[in-house]
């Protein structure tokens, strides 16, 4: 059975048919690029998944549950994690604690523990901070020693994006959605990130499902690319083949001039 | 550059405007009767003489850009000043004398400002008649106010030692009963008879006070805030323990020295900064602004009169105050689920509006004829006992014991919101806080995690609520007004939102001094004023120092977000942030 099932999805913001009909099958530890022009649908798409945009049809199953009808926290606890476009950190919480907060759906000390300081308390706020440095360990030098109990905004651009993913991957989740990671960055950090992407699913075991502009970063992770248009699957197959599918071409860059 | 006379100008016409308004609206004549320094200076001329030399000095002031030093102050400056001083003074003389001249012919003035009377006109011109007064009165104001410009001429650590003394003098006069309740007979050394610091103690005072201000500015060691901002996490944490065993074993001192005006005062205090930290909860960590946040007080009150007094018209139970206390705590918990599962759903200013709705329907509620058979309408619920204690009852008319039993309350509430706020709990609602959609995405349930802060809030609330109504005796509806939740979210703000120990100061200063919405303060004189300082001081707060007093970390991030943002780009070589290989590209 594969990780994620989506059939026939739509959803219509008034008039406008943001994503039609719109298929997908994701495989465990598999890589799946959307690619497609601006305003092809990516992004909601992505948020239908996600819980945070609610489909008018079509079904989503995730290790065979329904998503549709979840709220985006229940999404998350079932084990998709996910990445915004435009960075959204929790930017005057320190890098840390950004981390630490998105273990939320996987710790349960409420009220009482913290209270009464449980031995169960103190035994979880110590894993939950031992694996927010293990997942910001990740990333290396980029994020590592006295920048984490400072607070995120300080960051840049490139490192706030990297805090971002550090995020998703400390929900825990078994399949990470990552929307343009390498958007605004320069062509040493894309590629720093590509090799991270691999790394994602090499040693963490991540399904990863992605949008991206970069053709570089899509032709080089991708195990499959499918590309959305006007809120429609145009096509789904490995780069190479996408990447010649004139179809594609036409999307991208409009017909050309007829002969006459 | 020159001297801004335009905005010397402008400065001078609002503080003219200031004195005026100050005059009409009586605070002259109803501060009169209260002495600063007798003989010589009365409350009533302090509400007039900070104007000029605040404005001035405002006025004058320059601001420099980051990185540049800005010019010194000048003799221009002072021209400066005495402008503003010149241009107040005159709008404050042709004031006095237009209100006297209208009084003289009879003008029935006194049917729209009331306050405009000869005894206000007496006051300012110093009794000397109106020429020799009210030229008294304009010079009075060029030289305070050159005297403010004047300010900028000193070096710095002589102007702090100025102003310090001068706040110094100020407080321990308005602190008299505090200090005389604690030296006795003692304190003759320092206040006339009369009221009011002797001239001498005065002096020794602000000398005292000042030098020792300008010396540790002087040596420009650093504040006590950014000391303990260097270090070490575990030395914070020690230093935290220290400062708040030593805090608590002066509290639980000071009553003992303290008479009964006093303590109620302190019981007062008690009361709000137990609401206080519950609504810190609600809005300074959860983010959920809640306007209606007396509700749950009015809750706790009730709860408690219902099962504790034999007047209860209903149900009278008679219970004793610790077997009701469980159940208010309920019954508030109730009232926290209720309020909150319809209006969580919501964010923002939605949100306070109807929270503020709410707060209204329940006195409402308590008020109606309908409910009047249970909770007694307007005639509230009588003969509600005191608190059973080893010794015997904790009543209202023992203020000190009342103050010991706030205390113990105030504690667990510091503790409760202390611990909470450093765990998954409080970090939940912190992420909420700062983005409710990104919040929920990262698996946060942001319905439970908000009814889980509004309960908490009400529970707070309710403990106040509830010793209220034994402290009081009796609870009417009209003891649960907007006006409590305004107050109390005043106090929250002017704290320091989100921050423990703010919003402890923040309730001491504005209770202390001003008082609460139906108890006196300090200042009894301030009674009648009391909702135009709080509602200036909320101004002035929001617009200098929006992050409160003592801010929280968080608070002040959020509010100075690009100031640090480039503080941690120009400190990058020493490690704040951004590292050096970015930096250069």
């Amino acid at each position: 059975m594969s990780l994620l099932e989506i059939s026939n999805v739509s959803v219509s913001f008034g008039g406008l048919r943001a994503v039609n009909e719109v298929a997908l099958t994701v495989n465990e530890g598999e890589i799946v690029s959307i690619i497609g022009p601006n305003g092809a649908g990516k992004t909601t798409f992505f948020n239908c998944i996600t819980g945070m945009v609610k489909p008018d049809s079509g079904s989503i199953r995730f290790q065979g549950t329904e998503l549709i009808g979840m709220d985006p926290n229940q999404v998350t606890t079932l084990g998709i994690g996910r990445t915004f476009q435009n960075v959204r950190l929790f930017p005057n919480m320190t890098i840390l604690e950004n981390i630490m907060v998105a273990q939320h759906c996987r710790t349960e000390q409420g009220v009482w523990g913290a209270l009464f300081q449980t031995r169960g308390f103190k035994k979880e706020e110590k894993e939950i901070r031992e694996r927010a440095n293990t997942v910001l360990d990740f990333f290396g030098t980029r994020l590592a020693g006295y920048r984490r109990e400072q607070p995120a905004f300080v960051l840049s651009y490139a490192n706030r994006r990297r805090l971002e993913i550090a995020r998703a991957m400390a929900t825990m989740p078994t399949l990470l959605m990552l929307d343009e990671p390498t958007a605004g960055m320069n062509p040493r950090e894309t590629k720093e990130l590509t090799q991270l992407i691999g790394k994602l699913r090499d040693e963490w075991g991540y399904a990863i499902v992605m949008i991206e502009h970069d053709m570089k970063v899509v032709g080089t992770v991708s195990d499959r690319v499918v590309v959305l248009d006007h809120g429609e699957k145009l096509t789904e197959g490995d780069y190479e083949t996408v990447s010649h599918d004139p179809r594609v071409i036409e999307a991208y860059l409009g017909r050309p001039p007829e002969d006459t | 550059m020159s001297v801004d006379w335009s905005r010397a100008r402008f400065y001078g016409i609002n503080a003219g405007i200031t004195l005026a308004f100050i005059c009409a609206i009586g605070m002259v004549e109803a501060f009169d009767s209260r002495s600063v320094i007798n003989p010589g200076l009365t409350l009533g001329i302090v509400a007039l003489i900070w104007v000029p030399p605040l404005l001035a000095y405002l006025a004058t002031r320059r601001k420099a850009l980051e990185g540049f030093e800005a010019e010194p102050a000048g003799a221009q400056d002072l021209g400066a000043g005495a402008l503003v001083g010149a241009i107040s003074g005159l709008i404050l003389v042709v004031f006095v004398w237009g209100v006297d001249a209208l009084l003289e012919a009879g003008v029935a003035i006194r049917d729209v400002f009331p306050r405009l009377s000869p005894a206000m006109i007496e006051i300012v011109t110093f009794g000397r008649g109106l020429g020799a007064g009210l030229t008294i009165l304009f010079v009075g104001c060029v030289v305070l106010a050159t005297a403010g410009a004047a300010l900028h001429l000193l070096s710095r650590p002589v102007r702090r030692g100025i102003e310090f003394g001068l706040l110094y003098v100020l407080a321990f006069s308005l602190l008299e009963p505090v200090v005389t309740d604690i030296l006795e007979d003692n304190a003759d050394a320092l206040y006339a008879r009369t009221g009011g610091l002797k001239p001498s103690a005065a002096a020794v005072i602000f000398l005292l006070t000042g030098a020792i201000t300008a010396w540790t500015t002087h040596r420009d060691a650093p504040s006590i805030r950014t000391r303990y901002g260097r270090m070490d996490l575990d030395v914070q944490r020690r230093v935290t323990i220290a400062g708040v065993i030593i805090s608590v074993a002066l509290f639980g001192i000071l009553p003992r020295f303290l008479g009964g005006i006093m303590n109620e005062l302190l019981a007062n205090i008690g009361l709000f900064v137990l609401m206080a930290l519950g609504l810190n909860v609600v809005i300074g960590l959860a983010g959920i602004l809640d306007l209606g946040y007396v509700a749950f007080f009015a809750v706790g009150a009730y709860g408690t009169a219902v099962l504790t007094s034999p007047g209860s018209p209903a149900f009278s139970p008679e219970l004793s105050w610790w077997v009701a206390l469980p159940i208010v705590i309920i019954l508030a918990t109730l009232a926290g689920l209720v309020v909150g599962t319809p209006v969580i759903r919501m964010r923002g200013d939605y949100l306070a509006i109807v929270t503020l709705g709410f707060g209204e329907i329940v006195r409402i509620l308590f008020l109606s004829d309908w409910l009047s058979s249970s909770f007694g309408g307007s005639q509230g619920i009588r003969q509600i006992p005191g608190i059973e204690w080893f010794t015997g009852e904790i009543k209202g008319v023992d203020p000190e014991r009342i103050f010991y039993m706030v205390a113990i309350f105030v504690l667990v509430a510091v503790y409760v919101s202390w611990r909470l706020q450093y765990s998954r709990i409080g970090r939940s609602w912190m992420a909420m806080r700062e983005d409710e959609t990104v919040a929920e995405a990262m698996g946060i349930n942001t319905v439970t995690a908000k009814l889980l802060a509004f309960i908490i809030g009400a529970i707070l609330a309710s403990w106040g609520g509830a010793i209220f109504a034994a402290k009081v005796g009796s609870v009417f509806p009209n003891s649960f007004e907007l006006l409590v939740s305004i107050i109390v979210l005043v106090v929250v703000i002017v704290g320091g939102m989100g921050n423990i120990p703010g919003v402890i100061l923040g309730a001491a200063l504005l209770i202390g001094v001003l008082g609460g919405p139906t108890q006196p303060g300090l200042l009894q004189e301030f009674q009648e004023y009391k909702l135009l300082i709080y509602g200036a001081l909320l101004v002035v707060v929001m617009l200098v120092r929006p992050e409160g007093l003592l801010p929280s970390t968080y608070r002040s991030r959020e509010l100075h977000h690009e100031e640090m943002d480039q503080d941690a780009w120009l400190k990058a070589g020493v490690g704040a942030g951004i590292d050096e290989e970015e930096l250069a590209t």
